[in-house]
């Protein structure tokens, strides 16, 4: 982690010429509520075309970025440009551009699905015509047709989140912010918000995606960044993340303590290095040679007589990343201060 | 496309959305309609055999008053309304939208006065119900409605501001109390102001509330012949004087509550 925070201007390469088609860029941006500091010179940059996912823990700063983008908030300092534009001098010109869908569904509910959605229709300017049937469009797009005249109250969750996504979308805005887009959700809701998200990005929407799943942001996100207290601490693809942690791991269970030390034998034998960690039972080491390796630990372990209750070989995910970097202690994984040095 | 031309575009855009929610609320309409209903026949026939008007009939003298405070009451609606939309989070939409953004509140205001439309129209079948009557021309009767309407106008813009200040609706209904009960109560709506005691005679004399009930009472010709002038100047004067508060409260308050709703904290 830089000790030190110089204004140094973004890298040529990452600002296009073509700026009134760029994405997002954001750069060194703070904010503070009293003495909590949401944002601690956060730098992003959402090229065109890509979706970017900013992936942190609760009070992270992930809804306090996206705010200070979508021009409801303004950021104490930094910069940052969306569609093109100045979001601290430039507001409705960035307004013209965006489409914001947020972790508390912003629709009301005493309207129905198609009265929500021709009212963002007409405050975006579409003409009465244009926002009535856009928003027919987007009911059938977001398989909402059958409740389009039901009052958004008798809504279950699930369907108002999609509703308030396709509300962000009204406008065919050049770039879509999703907060939290599936938070809370149940897993069947979650899967339909995804497909839905995944059309809008092979469509090629510029998306700016927080997240607190891994899995969706793996899923989803060409490029992510970690972020905690505020502030950068990992950046790359779902692949160069993992990396942090490393390959594959065995994980070993036994049934009794005293064999633990045995299979720690076993396994430093097998292993890539002298990593092998051990938390009660449990003990994993990192490996190569995936089944192949896992078949010989096996026999190994069948060998000595050992009785295990559980082997398996792991794939790092990105959970395992976020909790290394976040701080939160896990078997088998790097301590966050060997990971200084990775990031 | 010019910014007042937009302005009232999105203006009436979210009156029309904040109707449909009246419509939808069966426990608004209720509000509007029965809490005046309530409050007229209470007040005329629980205190109508107590408090003497000289020269002329309690019922006929009430029904100003009781049309004063109903609206001041509605006011209320605003800032709750206001309060509501951005505890639910709708307001984060609009404020992320390229749409005006002092329309959110022009738009909130103007909604309520079909509320008070509605509360007035009720309010006044009831009232000749029971016993009041327009003895005015027509024009000084629908000179005292709009005026009537105008004040409400005024004193919603006032709880606009407040329901953008505070945390929840919830605390908008108990904060705007406070300052509504003394205001419709400390005037001449329910008594006359001659028989209250001196700091809040006073009070109640350059209260507005009393003025807006005197000028309607005046227009309705509610007044029993032959009742005396009265003291004050804002009482002499009471069309002007209301006319007055009302310039006063919109060219403070509306402003405020605008910068206060398109801030970016």
């Amino acid at each position: 982690m830089p000790t030190f925070d110089p204004p140094i201007p973004l890298p040529i390469l990452e600002q296009p010429m073509t700026r009134s088609t760029d994405g997002v860029t954001a750069n060194g941006l703070h904010k503070s509520y009293g003495d909590v500091q949401a944002l601690a010179g956060l730098d992003l940059a959402v090229p065109e075309g890509t979706v970017l996912g900013l992936l942190g823990p609760n009070g992270a700063g992930k809804t306090t970025a996206v705010s200070i983008l979508s021009t409801l908030l303004r950021a104490d300092a930094g910069t940052a440009t969306v569609a093109g534009f100045d979001v601290g001098t430039e507001p409705v010109q960035v307004r013209k551009h965006i489409g914001l869908s947020g972790q508390f569904a912003a629709v009301d509910e005493y309207l129905t699905g198609f009265e929500n959605l021709e009212m963002v229709g007409r405050l975006y300017h579409l003409g009465k015509k244009v926002a009535r049937s856009r928003a027919r469009e987007l009911l059938e797009r977001f398989s909402l047709v059958d409740a389009g005249d039901r009052q958004v109250s008798t809504y279950s969750g699930g369907m108002r989140r999609r509703l308030d996504l396709a509300a962000a979308l009204v406008a065919e805005p050049s770039v879509i912010f999703l907060d939290e887009p599936t938070t809370g959700l149940d897993p069947r809701s979650r899967n339909e918000l995804w497909e839905v998200i995944e059309e809008l990005v092979t469509k090629g929407s510029t998306v700016l995606l927080t997240t607190q799943y891994m899995e969706e942001a793996e899923r989803l996100a060409d490029d992510i960044i970690v972020i905690d207290h505020g502030r950068e601490i990992a950046h790359g693809t779902a692949d160069e993340l993992k990396q942090i942690v490393g390959g594959d791991r065995i994980e070993v269970v036994v049934r009794n303590f005293t064999d633990v030390d045995a299979v720690k034998a076993i396994l430093r034998r097998a292993a890539v290095g002298d990593d092998i960690r051990s938390e009660a039972r449990r003990v994993a080491a990192p490996v190569t040679g995936g089944a192949e390796t896992l078949a010989r630990v096996l026999q190994e372990l069948a060998a000595a007589e050992i009785d295990v209750l559980d082997i398996g070989l792991r794939r790092p995910t990105l959970d395992d990343v976020f909790l290394t970097l976040t701080g939160s202690t896990t078997v088998g994984i790097s301590t966050p201060a060997e990971l200084e040095v990775a990031s | 496309m010019n910014a007042l031309l937009l302005t009232l575009g999105d203006g009436a855009t979210i009156a029309r959305r904040n109707v449909r929610k009246v419509t939808r609320v069966p426990e608004i309409l209720v509000s509007v309609i029965v809490s005046p209903l309530i409050m007229l026949v209470l007040f005329a026939y629980v205190f109508g055999g107590s408090i003497e008007i000289e020269g002329g009939s309690y019922r006929e003298y009430l029904v100003g008053g009781v049309f004063a405070m109903n609206l001041v009451f509605a006011s209320v609606f605003t800032g709750a309304g206001l309060a509501e939309d951005i505890q639910k989070g709708i307001m984060d939409r609009f404020r992320s939208l390229p749409m005006s953004q002092s329309a959110v509140v022009f738009g909130r205001t103007a909604s309520d006065v079909i509320y008070n439309v509605l509360s007035l129209a009720i309010m006044s079948v009831a009232g000749l119900l029971i016993g009041w009557r327009i003895n005015g021309s027509v024009f000084e009767a629908i000179t005292a409605f709009a005026l009537l309407l105008l004040f409400a106008y005024a004193i919603s813009w006032v709880m606009a501001y407040i329901g953008l200040l505070v945390p929840s609706p919830e605390v908008i209904n108990q904060a705007g109390m406070m300052v509504i009960f003394p205001m419709t109560f400390v005037a001449d709506t329910f008594a006359p102001v001659e028989n209250f005691p001196g700091p809040l005679r006073t009070f109640a004399e350059w209260n507005p509330v009393s003025s807006v009930t005197r000028a309607a009472r005046e227009l309705f010709g509610n007044l029993p012949a032959g009742s005396p002038e009265p003291g004050p100047w804002s009482l002499r004067h009471p069309i002007l004087y209301t006319l007055l508060w009302v310039a006063i409260i919109i060219g403070v308050f509306a402003p405020l509550a605008v910068r206060r709703f398109s801030r970016r904290p």
